[in-house]
C-alpha cells in the first residue's frame, strides 16, 4: 500500500471520508445478509 | 483469545501494549486507508486466492452467495488476524527496515484501535461464517485465527527459529476452509492441500529471511538463519523442497484431481527443487552478497502457489 501522508488531510477530510467506507460497508452488509437470507431459504 | 491479548507479555522494551510508539502533537482519527493496510491486502490476496480454489476445488457446489460469503469470511478473518499480528508486532515492526512504515510504527493509528479493529474483524468473520456458511467451517476458521495471532505471534515467533515451521499452518488453513465451506466435510484432499502449503512456508520464508537476517537480527527475532546460521537454513530449505515435491502431486495420486494438475505440479515442484537447490548448495559469499538466488527463489515461491492452485481450478474445469 502506498503511504498515505496524514498531515496532507485535515481531521475532517480523514473523519469524512472513513464514515463514508463506513456507510457504504454496512450497506453492503446489510444487502449482503439479505441475500444470504435468500440464498439459505432457497 | 480475548483474555491472553488483554494482558501482554513482557518484552524487550518492555512499553505497554496500548502505549503510542510515537507521540503526535495533534490527534489526528484513523485513516480508513491505514486500517486497510493494517489488514495486509497483499497477503490477503494469497489467502483469497488459496480459499477460492479449495472451495472451487471442492466436490460439491454451494449458492454463489454463500461462496462468496465464504471467501468474504476468509479475507475478513485473515485481515483481522493480521491487524492483531500488528498490534503485536508494533515495537519489532518499528525496529526493521522491512516493516517501519507500517501505520503503527509511523504513528498513524492507536495501537488500541489496530487491537479493536483487529478483533472486531476477527470475530464477524468466525459469527458470520458460522451462521450463513457452516459452523464446522467457522470452526476452523476460529483455530486458524488464534493460530496465527495467538500460537505463531505471541508465543512461538519470539520463542524458537521453528517459528515459521509450525506457524505455517495458519497460512495452510483457507484451502480447508474453502473446502469445507463447499462440502461441509474434512476428507483426505483439502487435508493434502493444507499440508502443501505448510510444507511450502518455511523455504518461502526462509529464503526472506536470509536477505532480511539483519532485520531481524537487530530486534532479536529468533529467525532460523539469525540462530542456527545460513548454511543450516539452505539445507532445511532444500529438504522442505525436496520434501514438496512429491508431496504437491499426491492429489493427483490419490485421485482427487486429473492429469492436468498433476503434470503442472510435477513441472512446477522440480522448477520449485532446482531453485531452492541452487540456494540449499551455495554458501554465502559475505556482505557483499547480493543474495540473487535467495530472492529468485522467495519471488518464484509466490508465484509457484498460485500457479500450483490455479492448476487445481483449471483441473477441475477440464474434468467437468
Amino acid at each position: 500500500m502506498d503511504d498515505p501522508d496524514p498531515n496532507r488531510r485535515t481531521p475532517e477530510e480523514i473523519r469524512k471520508s472513513r464514515n463514508v467506507v463506513l456507510a457504504v460497508s454496512l450497506g453492503a452488509f446489510v444487502i449482503l445478509v439479505f441475500f444470504i437470507s435468500i440464498a439459505k431459504m432457497g | 483469545m480475548k483474555q491472553a491479548l488483554s494482558q501482554p507479555l513482557p518484552q524487550a522494551g518492555g512499553k505497554p501494549k496500548d502505549a503510542p510508539l510515537t507521540r503526535a502533537t495533534v490527534p489526528m482519527p484513523a485513516d480508513w486507508r491505514d486500517l486497510l493496510a493494517l489488514t495486509k491486502p497483499r497477503v490477503m490476496s494469497l489467502v483469497i486466492f488459496t480459499g477460492l480454489c479449495g472451495l472451487i476445488a471442492a466436490p460439491e457446489r454451494i449458492h454463489p452467495v454463500l461462496a462468496f460469503t465464504a471467501i468474504l469470511c476468509i479475507a475478513m478473518g485473515a485481515g483481522g488476524a493480521a491487524a492483531l499480528n500488528q498490534w503485536w508486532e508494533a515495537d519489532l515492526d518499528a525496529g526493521m527496515k522491512r516493516t517501519a512504515k507500517r501505520p503503527l510504527p509511523q504513528g498513524r493509528l492507536e495501537r488500541t484501535t489496530a487491537r479493536d479493529f483487529g478483533m472486531v474483524l476477527c470475530a464477524a468473520s468466525v459469527f458470520l461464517m458460522g451462521f450463513a456458511v457452516g459452523w464446522l467451517a467457522a470452526a476452523i476458521l476460529a483455530v486458524s485465527i488464534v493460530y496465527y495471532a495467538v500460537i505463531y505471534t505471541i508465543w512461538l515467533k519470539p520463542r524458537t527459529p521453528q517459528n515459521i515451521v509450525i506457524g505455517g499452518g495458519a497460512g495452510a488453513f483457507p484451502p480447508l476452509i474453502g473446502w469445507v465451506a463447499a462440502t461441509g466435510d474434512i476428507t483426505l484432499m483439502p487435508v493434502v492441500l493444507f499440508a502443501i502449503i505448510f510444507f511450502w512456508t518455511p523455504p518461502h520464508f526462509w529464503a526472506l529471511a536470509l536477505f532480511v537476517k539483519s532485520d531481524y537480527a537487530k530486534v532479536g527475532i529468533p529467525m532460523m538463519p539469525v540462530v542456527a546460521g545460513e548454511k543450516a537454513t539452505r539445507r532445511q530449505i532444500l529438504a522442505y523442497a525436496i520434501l514438496l515435491l512429491p508431496l504437491s502431486v499426491v492429489p493427483w495420486w490419490i485421485g482427487g484431481t486429473g492429469a492436468v494438475y498433476g503434470a503442472s505440479a510435477a513441472v512446477l515442484s522440480t522448477l520449485f527443487l532446482a531453485l531452492s537447490a541452487r540456494v540449499g548448495l551455495r554458501e554465502s559469499e559475505g556482505p557483499e552478497d547480493r543474495m540473487k538466488p535467495e530472492k529468485q527463489l522467495f519471488a518464484y515461491s509466490v508465484i509457484y502457489l498460485f500457479a500450483l492452485f490455479a492448476a487445481l481450478v483449471v483441473d477441475r474445469f477440464v474434468a467437468i
